[in-house]
């Protein structure tokens, strides 16, 4: 059977790739160190050797719209393309083709069904941020498989709190269960605070940084009890109007275990706090 | 009012290089177009037709004056009527004022909403 090998979380950043890439002279000095982040947190997926990465992001009105908006969607293709045309325009993400496992995202779609979780499936998935983000910070020699998973962290009414925790069960089962020999890390991005398009936007922090804290420690210490008696999405909301991508780190802290990060760390930025964490699952150091 | 078909706008537009492009240079004539020729179109269906939402006048004033903070209080779903606008003014205000000045004057113009529950989005 295949092997989860690591589980990571992090936000994220569309800005990350301008940020570190543009000429020194117009970087933003945080740069540098946000760059030497992104790349120790790189070195927590590489030393585990993974075949196959099962994405996990939330479309945010790129292909997915309000005429037919699913809850909980897996890709199922063997190529996917990626980055689109506004989000060029707007972060300056490249293009991307990534290659798909046709066959896992199969198994996965049919195991998540056989445990009551009623994904929508695309054959024909283009790939947004959501995604893009953590293959330009993790792999960004983009050499290993994908398994898109699409998550509604955006369009109201979402699944709750608790509906994203049980889903994690579900999908590390299916993982698990898939008859291969494949090292297999699922890989989540979401936000902490976060505030677009209202009042709150594009301050020097994020919009509620005692929640990024709060956050921050309760994934460190994998308290999704705590988690899960404190967040809704009405709490959410107060924290700044996008902050329900938090939503995908209580998904991913639930496909780890619970249990505590390996490794946490964070940047402070404008506008929002950039974190990231990786769990290595005891079996895999075996 | 349609909550639904101001985003329809705001989605198809700010996805279309050559939309976007009409949207700048003449709103006014461009809503009308749209609601012509592109509104009443299913989605990923150049040949079905929907006839299920209109715009009100206001919403209409609101697209065709650029006024994101009256499309705020209607509703319309803050990512899409955030990245649109982006399109249209973050490149002359960061010519003119720096970076990000047109996002910052964004959340200034909806200053009255701070501590407030915010209009929602749901459809």
């Amino acid at each position: 059977m295949a092997r989860l090998v690591a589980t990571l979380a992090s936000t994220h950043h569309p800005f990350y790739f301008k940020a570190t890439t543009s000429a020194p002279e117009h970087q933003m000095p945080q740069a540098p160190e946000w760059k030497r982040k992104v790349e120790a947190y790189r070195e927590t997926l590489a030393s585990t050797a993974p075949d196959i990465l099962v994405m996990i992001g939330s479309d945010h009105f790129h292909q997915i719209f309000l005429d037919n908006y699913p809850q909980f969607l897996i890709g199922k293709a063997a190529r996917y393309d990626a980055t689109f045309y506004n989000e060029e325009r707007e972060f300056g993400i490249p293009k991307y083709a990534f290659e798909g496992d046709e066959d896992m995202s199969r198994f996965l779609h049919q195991s998540l069904l056989a445990q009551d979780f009623d994904f929508a499936f695309s054959n024909e998935l283009k790939i947004d941020h959501s995604i893009v983000c953590p293959i330009i910070t993790l792999r960004p020699q983009n050499d290993l498989p994908i398994v898109p998973i699409y998550t509604n962290i955006f369009a109201p009414p979402l699944p709750s709190p608790r509906r994203f925790f049980d889903l994690r069960r579900a999908i590390r089962k299916a993982i698990e269960d898939y008859p291969s020999d494949k090292r297999i890390a699922a890989i989540g991005t979401g936000h902490l605070s976060l505030e677009l398009g209202g009042p709150r936007q594009f301050m020097e922090t994020g919009p509620d940084p005692a929640f990024d804290q709060q956050a921050i420690e309760w994934l460190r210490t994998g308290d999704i009890e705590a988690i899960l008696a404190s967040v809704t999405h009405q709490s959410l909301e107060c924290s700044g109007n996008a902050t329900h991508g938090f939503l995908n780190f209580v998904l991913m802290l639930g496909v780890a275990g619970p249990v505590g990060a390996d490794y946490v760390d964070y940047l402070d930025l404008f506008h929002t706090m950039e974190a990231y964490f990786t769990w290595h699952p005891k079996e895999a150091a075996q | 009012m349609s909550k639904y078909y101001v985003n329809k706008f705001l989605f198809t537009v700010d996805r279309d290089t050559h939309l976007l492009a009409r949207y700048i240079e003449s709103p006014r004539s461009f809503v009308s177009a749209w609601e012509q020729s592109i509104g009443p179109k299913l989605l990923g269906n150049d040949v079905e037709a929907s006839s299920a939402h209109a715009f009100t006048d206001e919403e209409r004033r609101a697209l065709v004056d650029h006024d994101f903070v009256s499309l705020f209080e209607m509703g319309a779903h803050f990512f899409l009527n955030l990245t649109i606008f982006i399109g249209i003014y973050d490149e002359p205000y960061a010519q003119k004022y720096g970076p990000l000045a047109f996002q910052r004057e964004f959340a200034q113009k909806l200053r009255h909403w701070r501590g407030k529950d915010y209009p929602s989005i749901a459809t």
